[in-house]
């Protein structure tokens, strides 16, 4: 029976669709790593970087809060390598057994910053200015899951000014949309990382440096049910390594 | 759980809110598309379906662009009114209404189409003003399908996540709808409010459709 010349092209077309799928399941193994949306634009540059030390294998990235990613992971989530923003969200995915406690290390440092829209005419030059009526509405990421917003509150806290600040909070889900909130001047301030400000010069300026009590430290570490352990741990020692520590230092962001 | 009644009311507040904006405009808007012809009509027609089709936040986008701060019309407000829209509940109200227009324009035009001219040429003949014409023939004829799309409205305003978010942004109290607190619960590890608040959108909906099921059964349309 003669096939038509349109059958023979489908047929054929589908064989080698199968057989790439199948070369491409042997071959390359991607990494799925879930980073706070802080490191987006330093893991991006990353990326590559690794791709190439490591070949045939893909860094597939995905950013949000600390807190986002650890739920998505607690739900089973296929990650290989997780790097948060806070040590208080790596404890958590410790306890519940997420991540492998022995190779988790702290790869990088930053700063909290107060941040307005860099057309503002009014800039606060200390943290208690933020109590005027001047400053309506203020970004702050949201506690329960982000972590600049629990630095931010610890902050405010201790210096007595949470009571006071809490009702003009504006909740951001994570630290780039607190930032994106300000470099649209929808905000009169907000709170973001040192790193994150220097993303952004023409929209938004910092008017002050924030202390935090302790210092801020990023973790990062292998994930325990990931496919590709071994691979993991490369990429954890990758970030530890001086090239990236060199890429890192170039966002902005400290020494561990 | 108390922490869910505040979503909820926050949610049916700006649901009917943007359900009643809709029913002046929807009404309005496919009363004149469906009597009045003009060059371009569909292409007129066409961007007013658009919001339908659109994906919420790119929605949510334009709206964004339009009336935040920088924006023409949110610059606007601001100079001459004083007014931020972006963060309060009737931004919220404004992303739902624009998502839910074309479910009451389109089923209005369609309601409005399907009325025959002769009955309002009848009561035209027999001395009846333009606006009588309207609220005692041609609206009482397309009510039936008119109310569906209002109810299909209703739930499309009701379940509105992604424009919501990007203009009215997430405040408790003030702009914190039921979907945007689920979404918040999962994100920050309360499976038990989640679930809970899950519960009751689920229940609020299942009522509107028995409420939808109840008032507009089976024939729609005029009445031969």
């Amino acid at each position: 029976m003669r096939q038509s010349l349109l059958s023979r092209c489908v047929s054929r077309a589908a064989l080698w669709l199968l057989a790439s799928g199948f070369s491409l399941a042997v071959q390359a193994a991607d990494l799925t790593v879930s980073a706070a949306s802080s490191l987006s634009a330093a893991f991006r540059e990353l990326a590559p970087l690794f791709e190439a030390a490591h070949p045939g294998n893909r860094l597939l990235l995905n950013f949000g809060a600390s807190g986002a990613l650890l739920q998505q992971m607690a739900k089973g989530a296929p990650v290989d390598v997780y790097a948060s923003a806070d040590q208080l969200t790596m404890n958590l995915a410790q306890q519940q057994q997420l991540i492998v406690p022995a190779a988790r290390r702290n790869f990088v440092s930053n700063a909290l910053v107060l941040v307005v829209p860099v057309a503002s005419v009014h800039t606060p030059r200390v943290l208690g200015d933020l109590a005027q009526p001047a400053y309506a509405r203020i970004a702050i990421g949201l506690p329960a899951s982000v972590p600049v917003g629990r630095y931010t509150q610890g902050v405010l806290e201790a210096a007595g000014l949470w009571a006071a600040i809490r009702p003009k909070m504006i909740g951001a889900h994570n630290v780039r949309q607190a930032l994106d909130y300000v470099a649209r001047a929808e905000v009169d301030a907000g709170f973001v990382y040192a790193t994150d400000a220097a993303l952004m010069p023409d929209k938004v300026k910092v008017a002050l440096a924030v202390p935090t009590a302790t210092p801020i430290l990023y973790p990062v570490a292998p994930v325990a049910a990931s496919a590709q352990p071994e691979l993991a741990r490369k990429f954890v020692d990758f970030l530890m390594a001086a090239p990236a520590q060199a890429v890192l230092a170039k966002y902005g962001f400290g020494r561990p | 759980m108390e922490g869910a009644w505040v979503p909820l009311a926050l949610t049916l507040k700006v649901a009917a809110w943007a359900t009643g904006l809709n029913l002046f405009l929807g009404v309005g808007i496919g009363f004149a598309m469906a009597r009045w012809r003009f060059f371009g009509r569909e292409w007129v027609d066409a961007l007013l379906t658009l919001p339908m089709v659109m994906p919420p936040t790119v929605l949510g986008y334009y709206l964004l662009v339009l009336i935040g701060s920088q924006g023409p019309l949110g610059a606007w407000l601001l100079q001459t009114f004083g007014v931020r829209l972006i963060f309060t509940w009737q931004a919220a109200v404004i992303a739902a209404t624009v998502v839910s227009f074309p479910l009451v324009f389109k089923a209005a035009r369609a309601a409005f189409e399907t009325v025959d001219p002769q009955f309002e040429d009848a009561a035209r003949l027999l001395g009846v003003s333009e606006w009588a014409v309207f609220f005692r023939v041609s609206l009482p004829l397309a009510w039936r399908s008119i109310l569906s799309g209002l109810l299909l409205a209703f739930a499309r305003a009701l379940g509105e996540f992604g424009a919501t978010l990007m203009v009215a942004g997430s405040i408790p109290g003030k702009t914190q709808t039921l979907s945007i607190a689920v979404y918040e619960a999962v994100q920050a590890g309360q499976d038990d409010v989640a679930n809970f608040l899950v519960w009751v959108t689920s229940i609020t909906c299942m009522a509107v459709l028995l409420a939808a099921g109840r008032w507009v059964p089976g024939r729609v349309g005029p009445r031969a």
